[in-house]
């Protein structure tokens, strides 16, 4: 694990205000190359207003946002993706019945030719597509098949090779297991840990702790759009992540109601 | 499903080439094609449906189906609708016989003020559905009525006639043997329709607007966001369908040395029968250029077919039905297989 390295992405003291709601509040948070940083939070928490305003679909109304130590605005999802930042969605901006490596290069399509007669290089475009698949343990013999053919975790898996190739620093997932299985979340999770290795840095949305742990190397944890800290895997355990995320008090107030309940009269 | 429990040991998956054809969008429409084919030699093989002159009728009329077939076929894979090319037909019809007839213009140039009549059409269509987010189906049927409403009422206006015949007018233009010449004792319209499906084929198979074309269908949203310029793509596809009933339009007058402001009467529906016989999704985001080629082969072969059998051609229709219903249902499996995990 990392330790004295200078973060990749940092977000200082971020607010975000809708009107009079406020989504988030004074959030600082880190993520450096070569690491997992897991975003914790139940639904509400404001794990998807941060990661919006990380990959340039929000600005912060307060705070910054630095790159490799220097302050950035991404003014649109296009400038932050254009500087490294890749946020692989749950709906994986894939189209299911087209083929796996026209999804792959989908808006990036490799041409050969010029003039009237230029034209999409497919033989490239397979000829990466399925390299860059096998890297991961993907092996297809046919990637012009349908997306759709793919389990859930391949899916996921293809949508990740797809920013990693297309020269993510940053890449930012957004519940990449939330709608698996276990069997498809580990294909997810054994892929996160081969990215790690490759030097990114990776922030990884959850609202399940289990998966995290698993994962992370470190842990921030968000209620009502504040952030509950910053911690190291060492220093934490699973239970108290759980107890953090549910806002330790709430969930014991509910186990002594629960208990009321089920007392015998 | 195959999944690998250790997971680092790789799995290869054979696609074999019997199942890789068997799941193809065309295969309900090649099949179709093949069926209805052996059915009229059957039935109808010593009434002269398969000589020559019976091989040069069906293929003509196919052909003229088809030149609109294709880039409709282009756009309801781009997820979009258009219900106007039949009244485009007739409209560029119209602009054409009465520039030539009422005017005294050169043939060229009313052909010209035709095509740019019809990408002007093309453009005000697709413009006014990424305006106004509607449904392509609502606008374009709206176009259907008010442009045939618009030739009727012009055409009656300038001539008094809602039918105006060329005569010799039009018999030297160098433009005849190119729209309404003949090769051998085939129609040149069947070289247009050929030609378009294997442009339309080459731009969607390998092209990077023919990616567009799929993920503009498929999820224009998911295209979107990896900078695929999804209105641009819509709009250049209604213009092409405009400019398609355009070019009908033209060999139809040339042919027929007239026109007439009703032509082109349910082509629409024709087009877009013959695109999901070929296996277009009616949704978006499948199909191909080819199915749509073999869609328009059946109803040419089917409708000359009736008329060599003898029978009446009233019974066409059904035929249609009945067909469209079959392939639709034929197409659904295919397409479940194609994209069950394997």
């Amino acid at each position: 694990m990392m330790t004295d390295a200078a973060p990749l992405m940092e977000a200082r003291g971020v607010s975000k205000y809708f009107g009079h709601v406020v989504a988030l509040e004074d959030i600082s948070m880190q993520v450096r190359a070569g690491e997992v940083m897991c975003l914790l939070g139940d639904n509400g928490a404001g794990k998807s207003t941060l990661i919006k305003t990380f990959s340039g679909v929000h600005q912060p109304t307060r705070g910054t946002l630095l790159l490799d130590g220097e302050e950035v605005v991404f003014r649109s999802p296009r400038e932050a993706i254009d500087r490294g930042i890749a946020t692989v969605y749950q709906d994986l901006a894939m189209i299911p019945l087209s083929g796996i490596s026209r999804n792959f290069f989908l808006g990036r399509e490799p041409t050969k030719g010029a003039g009237p007669f230029k034209r999409f290089d497919v033989r490239k475009a397979d000829r990466i597509t399925s390299e860059e698949l096998e890297k991961i343990g993907i092996e297809l013999r046919d990637t012009s098949q349908p997306v759709a053919t793919l389990s859930g975790g391949e899916r996921q898996s293809v949508a990740i090779a797809r920013a990693v190739y297309f020269g993510a620093k940053v890449l930012i997932l957004d519940e990449p297991t939330s709608a698996l299985g276990v069997k498809q979340a580990a294909i997810v999770l054994r892929y996160v840990a081969q990215t790690r290795e490759q030097r990114l840095g990776v922030i990884f949305i959850t609202h399940n702790v289990h998966h995290a742990y698993l994962i992370g190397d470190r842990f921030t944890v968000l209620n009502h759009g504040r952030s509950m800290g910053t911690f190291d895997k060492g220093e934490i355990s699973m239970a108290e992540l759980e107890k953090m995320m549910a806002g330790g008090k709430e969930l014991d107030q509910l186990s002594t109601e629960l208990e009321e309940v089920s007392r015998p009269e | 499903m195959t999944q690998s429990a250790t997971g680092t040991e790789a799995r290869v998956r054979s696609v074999g080439t019997l199942r890789r054809w068997l799941t193809r969008p065309e295969l309900a429409a090649v099949a179709g094609s093949v069926l209805v084919f052996a059915f009229f030699d059957v039935v109808a093989g010593d009434s002269g449906f398969l000589t020559l002159g019976g091989t040069a009728s069906y293929l003509e009329v196919a052909a003229q189906l088809g030149i609109v077939a294709v880039p409709v076929s282009l756009l309801m894979i781009a997820g979009e609708f258009d219900l106007s090319v039949g009244s485009m037909v007739g409209a560029a019809g119209m602009i054409i016989a009465i520039s030539v007839n009422e005017y005294g213009w050169p043939l060229s140039v009313a052909v010209l003020v035709a095509f740019a009549a019809a990408l002007l059409v093309g453009f005000f269509n697709g413009y006014l559905v990424i305006w106004t987010g509607l449904p392509s189906f609502i606008v374009t049927l709206a176009m259907l009525f008010a442009l045939r409403g618009l030739t009727i009422g012009f055409s009656r206006l300038l001539t008094g006639r809602t039918q105006i015949g060329l005569g010799d007018a039009i018999s030297g233009s160098p433009l005849m043997p190119l729209f309404a010449g003949t090769f051998g004792s085939f129609s040149v319209s069947i070289i247009w329709w050929l030609g378009l499906a294997v442009l339309a084929t080459w731009v969607l198979q390998r092209t990077v607007f023919g990616n567009w074309i799929f993920a503009a269908g498929g999820d224009p949203n998911a295209a979107r966001n990896v900078g695929v310029p999804v209105n641009r793509v819509k709009i250049i596809l209604f213009m092409c369908t405009a400019l398609s009933a355009a070019l009908l339009a033209t060999i139809q007058v040339l042919d027929a040395h007239s026109a007439d402001v009703l032509r082109g009467d349910l082509l629409e529906l024709q087009a877009i029968a013959a695109s999901v016989i070929g296996g277009v999704l009616l949704t978006g985001g499948y199909g191909s250029v080819v199915g749509a080629l073999f869609g328009a082969l059946i109803f040419g072969m089917v409708q000359q077919g009736i008329f060599f059998i003898g029978v009446s051609t009233d019974w066409f229709l059904v035929f249609v039905g009945v067909m469209l219903l079959i392939a639709v249902v034929f197409n659904n499996i295919i397409r479940k297989r194609a994209s069950e995990a394997r």
